[in-house]
């Protein structure tokens, strides 16, 4: 029956004490956030008559390892309650982060009924769209259904290929209904923009990424190097630590890039956003080990 | 190929490229005395410029005085026609450019801008020169690369694939190889 709270600054264990005895029977590991407890791992101290199976007891001595190592006592904090719970929250999401890090690279396990993911294609100008294209041309469309093609709202180009690309599937697989959707974004820079006028419309952009991403909620994102992945690929592993979507992020480096990696390649490789890192020369490969060599795509 | 032939001269085109992008740099070169002799000199008759959003004009010539034909446009939707038509191509650096003409089988020889500040074009030029596939050139240097090239010595470049990608995204996500 815990009732005292003792809230420890830098370690958030809260102690309860038993309201028929002062006697410390019990302290709990608790996170708490806006007073609502969210998730609490207890262990007792060993003077106390708890059930002692393995797992408490491992915790047990865990804890007060953890308690000599950090030279931590449980402190009267009672005053600073904002702080705690932000810090309480701050360290979920970090323990969130970590663990969606740690997942993120893992294979899905193998699929005993067919199912399709709904994918999010990010197109980008040029030579971009026409690597995509190759991709697209050998991957199973009935896999990958629903599509979204993305491509910069200045980019009429690359959504037309698309267009042209997709419809051939859909005549060739004779799959009635809508399988396909189109959409364009804002970019958040214009080459030649000043940077004074670029934040708004990076502001911009990012809101719009996040409302089509809200909209479309991708289980698999494709994207091979344009800049307006960047926000994307975010925004989708946003997605993963607060739980709404989990999705597999693959990247494939644009076959113009033989010794170093793009600037968004670098950030999803170094970030650890990108599930899958595909590069197309063996050089590229050698420094950044993560990845995989797939040879030419063109 | 590459060596002049007597008699009635063949349409032999050169087509220069610059894609979407501004190179005056490229159309100011092939526009040089230097490089149009170099050209007339290793058998081409007519010379083809596609300039893009670039301000340099180049000077039309008939090519009646056995001079080299000179002929420009901006932009085209039938870059892959000319780019069939064509003998050797001049191309800037974009891997779109750079693989169309690869694929059709078409000698090509790349010029890097040296203007463009993150110039990680050159890259893949040189890499594909170094595998024998083209020809990677400077701007200044372009006619010692005209003068010195030996096209037969280019290896055909076999077109890529896609299946190695297709078959890891299948793998991770858990579908059964086929």
């Amino acid at each position: 029956m815990p009732i005292t709270v003792q809230i420890s600054n830098s370690l958030r264990y809260l102690d309860f004490k038993t309201s028929n005895s002062n006697f410390l029977s019990q302290s709990f590991l608790i996170i708490c956030f806006n007073n609502k407890i969210l998730n609490q791992i207890f262990y007792s101290d060993i003077s106390s008559y708890l059930p002692q199976n393995s797992c408490t007891r491992n915790f047990v001595e865990k804890a007060q390892e953890m308690e000599k190592c950090n030279g931590v006592c449980f402190t009267n904090l009672s005053s600073n309650h904002p702080i705690t719970c932000f810090m309480a929250f701050t360290t979920i999401m970090l323990f969130r982060v970590l663990y969606v890090i740690y997942r993120t690279g893992m294979p899905l396990g193998k699929r005993a009924t067919p199912q399709s993911f709904s994918t999010l294609i990010v197109l980008g100008s040029g030579g971009h769209t026409a690597e995509m294209i190759n991709l697209l041309l050998v991957l199973q469309k009935d896999r990958f259904t629903p599509r979204f093609y993305i491509a910069a709202a200045t980019d009429n180009m690359s959504l037309q290929k698309a267009l042209v690309l997709d419809n051939s599937f859909a005549a060739s697989s004779g799959f009635k209904g809508i399988s396909a959707e189109f959409m364009q974004i804002y970019r958040s820079r214009e080459v030649g923009q000043s940077y004074v006028t670029s934040v708004w419309t990076t502001l911009v952009a990012i809101a719009h990424a996040f409302w089509l991403m809200i909209k479309i909620r991708p289980q698999v994102v494709l994207c091979n190097g344009p800049g307006t992945c960047i926000p994307l690929c975010v925004i989708a592993f946003f997605f993963k630590v607060a739980g709404i979507r989990w999705s597999s992020i693959f990247y494939v480096e644009s076959i113009a890039r033989v010794k170093r990696l793009s600037l968004s390649g670098l950030l999803l490789y170094k970030l650890r956003i990108a599930d899958q890192f595909f590069v197309q020369w063996p050089q590229l490969q050698r420094k950044y080990p993560r990845a995989h060599y797939v040879g030419c795509l063109m | 190929m590459g060596e002049p032939e007597d008699g009635a001269k063949p349409k032999r085109v050169v087509f220069v490229t610059v894609g979407t992008t501004c190179f005056d740099v490229l159309v100011k070169v092939v526009d040089s005395q230097e490089v149009k002799d170099e050209l007339l000199r290793r058998g081409y008759t007519h010379l083809l410029i596609q300039m893009g959003r670039g301000s340099y004009v180049p000077t039309k010539s008939t090519g009646d005085d056995g001079s080299l034909d000179v002929d420009y446009f901006t932009f085209s939707s039938s870059i892959a026609d000319h780019l069939r038509s064509a003998s050797l191509v001049i191309s800037h650096a974009g891997s779109g450019s750079i693989f169309e003409t690869l694929q059709l089988g078409k000698p090509l020889i790349v010029v890097v801008n040296e203007d463009l500040m993150d110039n990680h074009q050159s890259e893949l030029a040189e890499e594909l020169a170094d595998r024998k596939h083209l020809y990677c050139a400077r701007p200044q240097i372009l006619h010692q690369t005209i003068a010195g090239m030996d096209l037969k010595s280019l290896l055909p470049y076999s077109p890529g694939d896609a299946t190695p990608v297709a078959k890891l995204i299948n793998r991770f996500l858990g579908f059964p190889e086929d």
